[in-house]
């Protein structure tokens, strides 16, 4: 279990984070939804160690992480950061295979090449990273992520998975694709934390969701709990969103119809 | 021709993995290397005959004159020596610093660390006398080889806490910054220069332009400890430096300790300029070209990239030595302008390329 503790993070004299607690247990895929520059990378930033709290703190296991140095936390989560940009024409192989060294894959190039597959990018082995688009960069380091964990539990603990918005350049096929990914990550006992801006998504794939706003909690719990309209409109400033048909006349398309009529992606 | 290249050796691989053009590469290196020693070794103002030369080097038999054995034992082994030491310490400093700024236009002659360590050298001649006296007595012969590995290390120390922020290095800062950083150090050599008598200003004159034939077995061991500094530190830095492309978190992420790496890097690029600018003077180009180079064929791994470029740079800085000491026999070019000449364009196409928004050596 990852637990974080009254969490403070005051950068430059403003308050980011605000005493901000919430528990990722084994099994469970947990989406942080918010506003910009409500600290939702903020939070994910002291989930994985990348900066260390002003106040609370956070533990892995009941392992305070900054005891832990860098290989000891690589060993326990993974992370996909936001868009990425290379100076030198590395591969799409060469980069998932530096997810795969740090895990320490004793063939870390086979491991690469089954995490590419994993995320729908056989063949794209040979591609330099710069020349691919956006979805697909995000995909390559997905799969960099997931060969840096590739098993939801490693000697019987669960590792984690933090994504920072996963689907930000994805197409909706992609989208769910990855989401996909994640939640079986979690079932299989895996630990899953993802920043999304879909509300769609939040509502179809969250076992907790974490609403954020201006550094604080807003709400906490099951889709049920969170995703009510006195929420929405507290942390969003819309109202008379959730659960309701526009007009006939207006098209929209909504992911989890997916499961009752039509194709199965 | 450059851009010709990488297509014609990116077929090879269609699978992506570049891990055995990069084995190929190194064993074909070696192979030039070899080669090249031989060159330098029989080739000069007097030629020795390559035959006579291997049955000597074996030690089966001596066809060559005492003329000869004294060419080559008292000045073209050392010289050769010297060059594949030089070489390799500037080609894996620049593959090295490319790394550690993210960027391919990063040199340690381009960016003034060069010149830090050259500024540091010259204040040891010209000081190590009288203010410097006491350092001189403790430091000795390695005076001036420690001290530019000092002024190696203050430059590049200054200009990663100038050009880097929240570890991203900016192009333009680090040139700009390289190039102020670099004057700072011409400055104050210029008033050392200004205030040196005539037996120093003579040592000077030989690290403005560069050169290898001032070497002999003392200068070459006095260099070969630094170049094995690198050496043993090159594989420690080559996964952390690939994996600090893709930034500092996500280097951090997949276990990297990257303050370490960076301190390390530091460390030993300042170590291998300062080491070759105290031997050889400034010798520029090296750096850039042969990383570049290479870059082009095996990718940007640093796991093949580094000692790719150590036997390149070595490989390279031979040729170089002997183009200087046959061009013009018996006079000898100085090696820092035969490098500068080949050196000078492919620093321009890199220039190109980047301002036309491609990256080098792309493979698709």
């Amino acid at each position: 279990m990852i637990d974080a503790r009254n969490i403070t993070v005051i950068r430059q004299g403003r308050t980011l984070l605000d005493e901000v607690s919430i528990a990722l247990v084994p099994g469970s895929l947990t989406v942080v939804v918010g506003p910009n520059g409500a600290g939702k990378s903020t939070l994910l930033k002291c989930l994985s160690g990348d900066i260390k709290p002003s106040a609370g703190g956070v533990t892995y296991h009941g392992h305070d992480i900054h005891t832990q140095d860098a290989v000891s936390l690589a060993a326990q989560r993974a992370v996909l950061p936001q868009a990425t940009e290379l100076a030198f024409p590395f591969t799409a192989l060469e980069i998932v295979r530096m997810g795969a060294v740090a895990y320490g894959a004793t063939e870390p190039g086979l491991a690469a090449r089954s995490a590419l597959a994993r995320v729908g990018l056989s063949g794209f082995e040979a591609r330099s990273f710069s020349s691919l688009s956006g979805g697909e960069q995000q995909r390559v380091q997905f799969a960099r992520a997931l060969a840096q964990v590739p098993q939801p539990l490693e000697a019987g603990r669960p590792c984690a998975l933090f994504l920072d918005e996963p689907t930000a350049s994805l197409d909706l096929r992609h989208q769910i694709g990855v989401l996909e990914i994640a939640k079986a990550f979690a079932r299989s006992g895996g630990i899953v934390l993802t920043i999304l801006h879909d509300l769609n998504l939040t509502a179809e794939f969250a076992d907790q969701v974490v609403v954020l706003s201006h550094g604080r909690i807003i709400a906490k719990g099951s889709t049920q709990q969170t995703m009510t309209d006195d929420i929405i409109r507290e942390v969003y400033g819309i109202g008379g969103a959730v659960n309701r048909l526009p007009q006939a006349s207006v098209p929209f398309v909504l992911p989890q119809s997916r499961h009752i009529g039509g194709l199965d992606l | 021709m450059l851009r010709a290249l990488p297509s014609v050796f990116s077929v090879a691989e269609p699978d992506g993995d570049r891990s055995r053009q990069g084995m190929r590469v190194i064993v074909i290196l070696l192979l030039l290397l070899v080669i090249a020693s031989a060159v330098s070794l029989s080739q000069g103002s007097s030629s020795v005959d390559l035959h006579h030369l291997w049955l000597y080097l074996t030690g089966r038999g001596s066809e060559l004159t005492l003329q000869e054995r004294v060419v080559v034992e008292a000045v073209r082994l050392p010289r050769t020596a010297m060059a594949i030491l030089v070489g390799a310490g500037l080609a894996v400093s620049g593959a090295m610093m490319q790394g550690l700024f993210r960027n391919p236009l990063a040199d340690p002659g381009i960016v003034g660390v060069t010149s830090g360590a050259a500024l540091f050298a010259v204040t040891a001649i010209v000081l190590g006398g009288s203010i410097l006296a006491p350092v001189s007595a403790l430091l000795g012969n390695q005076m001036i080889t420690l001290m530019a590995f000092m002024g190696g290390l203050i430059n590049t120390w200054l200009l990663y806490k100038i050009a880097t922020r929240g570890g991203y290095t900016n192009t333009s800062t680090l040139v700009l910054s390289g190039i102020a950083v670099g004057a700072m150090s011409g400055a104050l050599t210029g008033l050392l220069i200004f205030v040196a008598d005539d037996r120093q200003l003579r040592d000077i004159t030989f690290w403005s332009l560069g050169s290898l034939s001032g070497s002999t077995y003392p200068r070459v061991l006095s260099v070969l400890p630094f170049v094995i500094l690198l050496t043993v530190i090159t594989p420690m830095v080559a996964r952390g430096l690939d994996a600090l492309v893709l930034g500092d978190a996500a280097a951090f992420h997949m276990g990297i300790r990257v303050q370490r790496i960076k301190r390390l890097v530091i460390l030993a690029v300042a170590a291998a300029c300062g080491a070759t600018v105290a031997v050889a003077g400034s010798i520029g180009f090296v750096g850039i070209v042969v990383p570049h180079l290479l870059r082009l064929v095996i990718g940007p791994s640093h796991r093949f990239l580094l000692p790719a470029s150590a036997i390149g740079g070595a490989t390279l800085l031979l040729l170089a030595d002997s183009v200087a000491r046959t061009i013009a026999a018996p006079a000898e070019l100085p090696i820092g302008i035969v490098t500068a000449l080949f050196g000078a364009p492919v620093f321009l196409f890199l220039l190109i390329g980047k301002r036309n928004g491609r990256g080098s050596g792309d493979l698709s």
